[in-house]
């Protein structure tokens, strides 16, 4: 294809009005460009995804035969702790806020964040957490997992600091995740383009919306929670000691009054990029925009209302079983309206089977089990055989791995080549989710069976019993696949940084402001902001370009117009 | 377009997205594809052809509410898996049928209001029977039923006040009434003794409790240091066991046997060997063990009785040597 004689003069994409951007590392740790601290922060959390994923491997080893000794009780119960507080606040939460800095100001046609300096300190924060957690490794990492159950995690049980380490992580990315969020909600209020009214925002910028309030509401609980640990700690408060007026389950219940909000504040920004791949690539609108945004409203809602559903074996009064029995049935309404909607977008489209319409679909083909396997453990009679075993473990990684970490490879594969100006690798990216489909479902999917042969979770070894050995053993292979899966995509990205195919402004034709400046974008993201007509910006765009030029020329579909006309 | 590092080949690819990806790796594609569903139906199969090994329910046979709840989680799985088949194979259908094809237009529908009330109230729908369901099978798994006629002779329970809702007992008020307490990293059991008698006398035993079949056993369930979990599968749920709350269930057993569990929340490093037995006798069996146990606790007492009495009598003598 030949390079266009003459370029399209309205709408454009040009963006080169200022000054070249500076390089060197001075450049970027003193950065204020949301794009520069995007990279920062999906870099920082994925290299804590794959710390985590080594974490489950040498669990998974240890687990693959009964009776093991591969691992020391107390090492296995630190790798757990460091497993789950990892993937939980060092990189699922904290890589949404990445794509979120990174994407949403361009969506939403935004030069930068609100408060671009308060961004760096968002960063810096989640890297200082991070750090002073990992630490831990060097004196006694902490032991009492990731819900660092009182009394368990009091100065009488666990009186090394690891768990003092834990709680300054809570408290350093807690303030990192408060302060993103209210830069995102300051910046969606407050700097969408001309033209973007409520109901023509992103799905994915609705999502980030939500997940920025849901922070804001749940993360002073956890910060007031672990701060009377501490106290308790180290002072004797005795907040959660029933021998001092406290109370251990006063401890469960703020730890779950943010912790099941967490959960959604994981997967709904999974959610807004599933529901921004899939329309690009069935070539098709969004079916029931407004649905699925009123879903993620509702969820958010409902998700502050569904936290005592983690302690149904806890002493608790009838009437409290059954109404977060209720609540949690409810929540599953709006859920399972999504999946009927993005099922729905693939409807008579014309599906384009690139890498991050697969990842998306099997997003949507997993966590379907997730979300109807939290119904079974919404059925408190159910949960009670179902809880604190392999069922919920199997339960919660199809939310989590199968939803959050299946989109956010979508969001990886969907928004590289605009990052970098270069394509991700199509082939390799399918070998990788080949790999990571097989390999999460078989280990996953016989975990249900563990628990249900009775198996609880969190423990480092288990007896030759029942078929116990073979389903930890399928599981443990299929870890190792899923792992060959993830290292895939790292190669991926690695070998395209170098050699990937020039991506052009637009490779996908996709729907949304981020598309509308060069691969990736100058440091100002727009020289012109055009006015948003529709849920659908770009979609405008190559139509106005259609008409005005009389050719259906797609803008930035040649890689020639991206290049720098120098 | 010139070549540029050697890319001109992906470039032009690139470029002739939908139609040429469509034509040359359609088959491809759709193979992967078809494998990856095609290995995840078969492991459904192979669970669901496994169930006699507990693959797909919880364990159940001990007493009537795990098999309550056994039950009710069969009733759930069967809407679970309408469910999922019908929006797997609805997904697994649209990915097939609708895959780019040349001259293909995609239908730019953006919604239908109809359709969407209609899943919306369709899955309320289904919540609302299962609701229904949970709440008709609640009464048997959660209160005890009274001992059969031909069981150990059971108390009416005295040594808890104020029976409440929360506090399940049969109706008739009698059950053997034992406590459980939970410490790193053992289980400890004590019988129920009458009034009166001091803790250290009544009959109590540790990792294995044995029960009489036939015979309602309620227990309260506690903690001595951290939070534990008791859980013997067969027998029903797990009941958390707290420090400062107390905790209730319950089982009856038919037949004799013994059924194993273990402690289901974290209490620190040996939680993995933190178990739990319950063996289940024939009442009269039950009394000799409970009487024999009575027994050996009592002289156990006497002889530390008078092990104590020789040892303040040697501490009140004054020591001749030096140590």
């Amino acid at each position: 294809m030949a390079a266009v004689d003459t370029p399209v003069r309205i709408p454009e994409i040009t963006a080169h009005d200022v000054a070249p951007e500076a390089t060197g590392w001075v450049s970027w740790v003193t950065t204020t460009d949301h794009k520069r601290i995007g990279i920062m922060y999906l870099v920082t959390t994925f290299v804590f995804f794959l710390l985590g994923g080594v974490e489950a491997l040498l669990m998974r080893i240890q687990l693959g035969a009964p009776d093991n000794t591969f691992l020391t009780p107390s090492t296995y119960n630190a790798l757990f702790t460091l497993h789950g507080t990892t993937m939980v606040f060092l990189f699922v939460v904290p890589i949404m806020a990445g794509f979120a800095n990174y994407f949403l100001p361009l969506m939403i046609g935004a030069r930068d964040m609100a408060f671009p300096k308060l961004n760096a300190l968002s960063y810096w924060l989640l890297l200082a957490g991070g750090i002073v957690f990992y630490g831990s490794l060097f004196f006694s990492p902490p032991e009492a997992g990731w819900t660092s159950y009182a009394p368990l995690s009091s100065s009488a049980f666990s009186p090394t600091s690891g768990i003092d380490a834990w709680i300054f992580l809570i408290h350093l990315t807690g303030i990192s995740s408060l302060l993103g969020a209210i830069n995102f909600y300051a910046t969606i209020a407050n700097m969408r383009a001309p033209g973007m009214g409520w109901g023509r925002l992103p799905l994915f910028v609705w999502s980030i919306l939500v997940y920025a309030i849901l922070l804001i509401l749940a993360l002073p609980v956890i910060a007031g929670a672990v701060t009377l640990l501490l106290t308790d700690r180290h002072f004797g408060t005795g907040f959660f000691d029933q021998s001092q007026g406290g109370d251990p389950l006063l401890w469960q219940h703020l730890f779950w009054f943010f912790g099941h909000p967490e959960v959604y504040i994981m997967i709904l920004p999974g959610f807004g990029i599933i529901s921004e791949v899939l329309p690009v690539f069935a070539r098709k609108p969004i079916f029931g925009y407004k649905a699925i945004a009123a879903s993620t409203v509702t969820i958010a809602f409902l998700a502050m209302l569904v936290w005592a559903h983690h302690m149904f074996a806890t002493p608790s009064a009838t009437i409290v079983l059954v109404f977060f029995m209720i609540s949690s049935f409810l929540i599953a309404i709006p859920t399972g309206v999504k999946i009927f909607n993005w099922v729905a977008t693939l409807w008579r489209g014309t599906i384009e089977f690139k890498t991050p319409l697969i990842f998306s679909v099997g997003f949507i083909s997993v966590f379907l089990i997730g979300g109807i396997t939290g119904v079974f453990l919404a059925v408190f009679p159910v949960d009670w055989q179902l809880t604190d075993t392999y069922f919920v473990v199997a339960h919660l990684h199809y939310v989590l791995v199968g939803g959050s970490v299946f989109a956010i490879f979508a969001g990886i594969y969907y928004w590289f080549p605009k990052m970098t100006g270069r394509m991700l690798g199509e082939s390799m990216g399918k070998w990788s989710f080949g790999f990571m489909y097989i390999g999460f479902n078989v280990t996953f999917l016989i975990q249900h069976a563990i628990g249900l042969d009775g198996m609880p979770r969190r423990v480092y070894e288990y007896p030759d019993v029942g078929n116990l050995a073979i389903y930890n053993l399928i599981s443990t292979v299929g870890s190792f696949i899923l792992a060959i899966g993830i290292g895939l995509t790292v190669v991926n990205v690695v070998r395209s940084l170098k050699v990937g195919v020039k991506a052009g402004p637009d490779p996908w034709k996709a729907n949304t402001l981020e598309w509308f400046t060069p691969s990736p974008p100058p440091v100002n993201n727009f020289d012109i902001i055009p006015r948003v007509r529709s849920v659908e910006p770009m979609k405008d765009v190559r139509r106005q370009v259609a008409r005005q030029t009389g050719v259906a020329v797609e803008l930035g579909a040649d890689p020639a117009m991206s290049e720098p006309r120098a | 377009m010139t070549p540029e590092e050697g890319q001109g080949a992906d470039d032009r690819r690139m470029n002739r997205m939908p139609a040429a990806l469509a034509c040359a790796h359609a088959r491809t594609r759709r193979r992967v594809f078809t494998l990856a569903f095609a290995a995840a139906l078969l492991g459904g199969l192979a669970l669901a052809t496994g169930a006699s090994a507990d693959l797909l329910t919880p364990e159940s046979g001990g007493s009537s509410n795990a098999d309550d709840i056994d039950t009710l989680y069969k009733i759930v799985l069967a809407v679970a898996t309408v469910i999922f088949i019908g929006v797997e194979g609805v997904l697994v259908y649209s990915l097939v049928k609708f895959r780019a094809k040349k001259h293909a237009v995609a239908a730019q529908i953006r919604g239908n209001t109809r359709l969407e009330i209609g899943w919306t109230l369709g899955a309320t729908v289904v919540l609302v029977v299962l609701a229904v369901v949970t709440f008709a099978m609640l009464g048997g798994i959660r209160t005890p039923p009274n001992s059969d006629k031909d069981g150990f002779a059971t108390p009416v329970v005295d040594n808890i006040r104020g029976a409440s809702a929360f506090q399940p007992r049969p109706p008739n008020g009698r059950s053997l009434n034992i406590k459980v307490n939970g410490q790193r990293y053992s289980w400890r059991y004590t019988y129920p003794a009458k009034a009166n008698v001091p803790e250290q006398q009544k009959v109590a035993a540790y990792v294995e409790m044995v029960v009489p079949t036939k015979t309602t056993v309620t227990l309260d369930i506690d903690a001595q240091d951290v939070a534990h979990s008791w859980w013997i599968p067969a027998l029903g749920g797990k009941f958390d066991a707290v420090p400062g709350h107390t905790n209730f269930t319950w089982f009856k057993i038919d037949k004799p046997g013994v059924y194993r569990g273990q402690c289901a929340e974290l209490c620190g490093r040996n939680h993995a060997d933190m178990v739990a037995q319950v063996r289940a006798v024939e009442p009269a069996e039950f009394k000799t063990w409970l009487e024999a146990k009575k027994r050996e606790i009592d002289e156990n007492n006497a002889g530390a009785l008078k092990r104590r009495e020789a040892d303040a009598k040697a501490a009140a003598t004054p020591a001749k040597e030096a140590p």
